[in-house]
C-alpha cells in the first residue's frame, strides 16, 4: 500500500488501528484518509487494509 | 476618531484593491478555538475586512494565556469570545461577528461552521485537532480546513510551513514541536503559525488552493 506518498508493506487484512500501532501513532491524535475518504476514528479498529490502498495519515502535535 | 463604514471600507479598498476587497467582504470564516492561534488569526482576518467571522471558544481568559494570546490583563476572567469581540469591534465594527461561547464537539461542529467558506482549526490539544479535522472533513467535505500543528518553543521560524494534506486540509507549523514534550508555547512562533493560517485562509478566499 501507499502511505503518505511512500510504499509500505503491511500484513494483509490488518486494520487501521493495527497499522497505527505498528507505526507508533496515537490513534487519538491522527486523522486518516483512505482512498480519498476520511475514516472516522470509530472505524479504525474494523477498517481493513489491502495492498492497493492509498492512505494519508496526518499526525497532530499539541499547542495553540 | 471614528470612521464611518464607507470611510473604513474605502481605506481597505485603497490598500487591497477593489476586486480583492469585494471577495473578502463576502467571505465567511470560522475559527475553532480562540487561544494563541485563534485570537491572532481573528485579528488578522478582521484587519483584512473578512465579512463574517464565526468565533467559537468555551473558555475564559486566564493569566497563563497572556504570554501568547491576544488578550490583556483587564480581560482575565472574561469569556474569550467576548474579550475578542470587543477588540475586533475596535478594529472594524462593521463586520459581522458571530461569537459562540460553547465547547466544540462532534455533534455541534458541523452546525456551527455550516455556512463558512473556510474553517481554522485553532485548538490547543492534539486529540481535539484530530477530532475537529475528522468531523468537519466528514460532515462538511467541501469546506477547506486550515490547521496549526507544531509551533511550541523557539526553534527556527524557517522550519514553519504550510502543507496541503488530503484534498481540503492545510496544516501550518513545523509539525513536530509538541507541548507534550515539555516545550513551552511562546508568543513569536504561535503568532507566526497564526499568520500562516491567516495567509492560507486569504489565499483560499482569493481562489488560490496551493499553499
Amino acid at each position: 500500500m501507499r502511505i503518505n506518498g511512500e510504499d509500505y508493506t503491511g500484513s494483509p487484512g490488518m486494520t487501521i488501528q493495527q497499522l497505527l500501532q505498528q507505526r507508533g501513532h496515537d490513534p487519538q491524535r491522527v486523522a486518516v484518509e483512505k482512498n480519498g475518504q476520511i475514516v472516522p476514528r470509530a472505524r479504525f479498529a474494523e477498517e481493513e487494509l489491502h495492498a492497493d490502498d492509498v492512505l494519508e495519515i496526518v499526525q497532530f502535535v499539541g499547542g495553540g | 476618531m471614528y470612521l464611518t463604514k464607507e470611510e473604513l471600507h474605502n481605506a481597505l479598498v485603497e490598500r487591497h484593491g477593489a476586486d480583492i476587497q469585494q471577495k473578502l467582504d463576502r467571505a465567511s470564516v470560522g475559527i475553532a478555538g480562540l487561544g494563541g492561534l485563534g485570537s491572532n488569526i481573528a485579528v488578522h482576518l478582521a484587519r483584512l475586512g473578512v465579512g463574517r467571522l464565526v468565533l467559537v471558544d468555551f473558555d475564559t481568559v486566564e493569566v497563563s494565556n497572556l504570554n501568547r494570546q491576544h488578550y490583556t490583563m483587564k480581560e482575565i476572567g472574561v469569556p474569550k469570545t467576548l474579550a475578542l469581540l470587543e477588540q475586533l469591534e475596535a478594529i472594524n465594527p462593521y463586520l459581522q461577528y458571530e461569537p459562540h461561547t460553547e465547547r466544540i464537539i462532534p455533534t455541534n461542529a458541523a452546525r456551527l461552521f455550516a455556512d463558512c467558506d473556510v474553517v481554522c482549526e485553532a485548538f490547543d490539544r492534539a486529540d481535539q485537532k484530530a477530532m475537529l479535522t475528522e468531523t468537519l472533513l466528514e460532515r462538511l467535505p467541501d469546506t477547506p480546513i486550515v490547521s496549526g500543528s507544531g509551533m511550541a518553543g523557539y526553534g527556527s521560524a524557517n522550519l514553519m510551513r504550510t502543507e496541503r494534506r488530503f484534498g481540503h486540509l492545510y496544516v501550518c507549523g513545523d509539525g513536530i514541536s509538541d507541548i507534550a514534550d515539555g516545550i513551552g508555547l511562546m508568543a513569536p512562533r504561535v503568532a507566526l503559525c497564526a499568520a500562516q493560517q491567516a495567509t492560507m485562509v486569504l489565499r483560499l478566499l482569493l481562489g488560490q488552493t496551493e499553499p
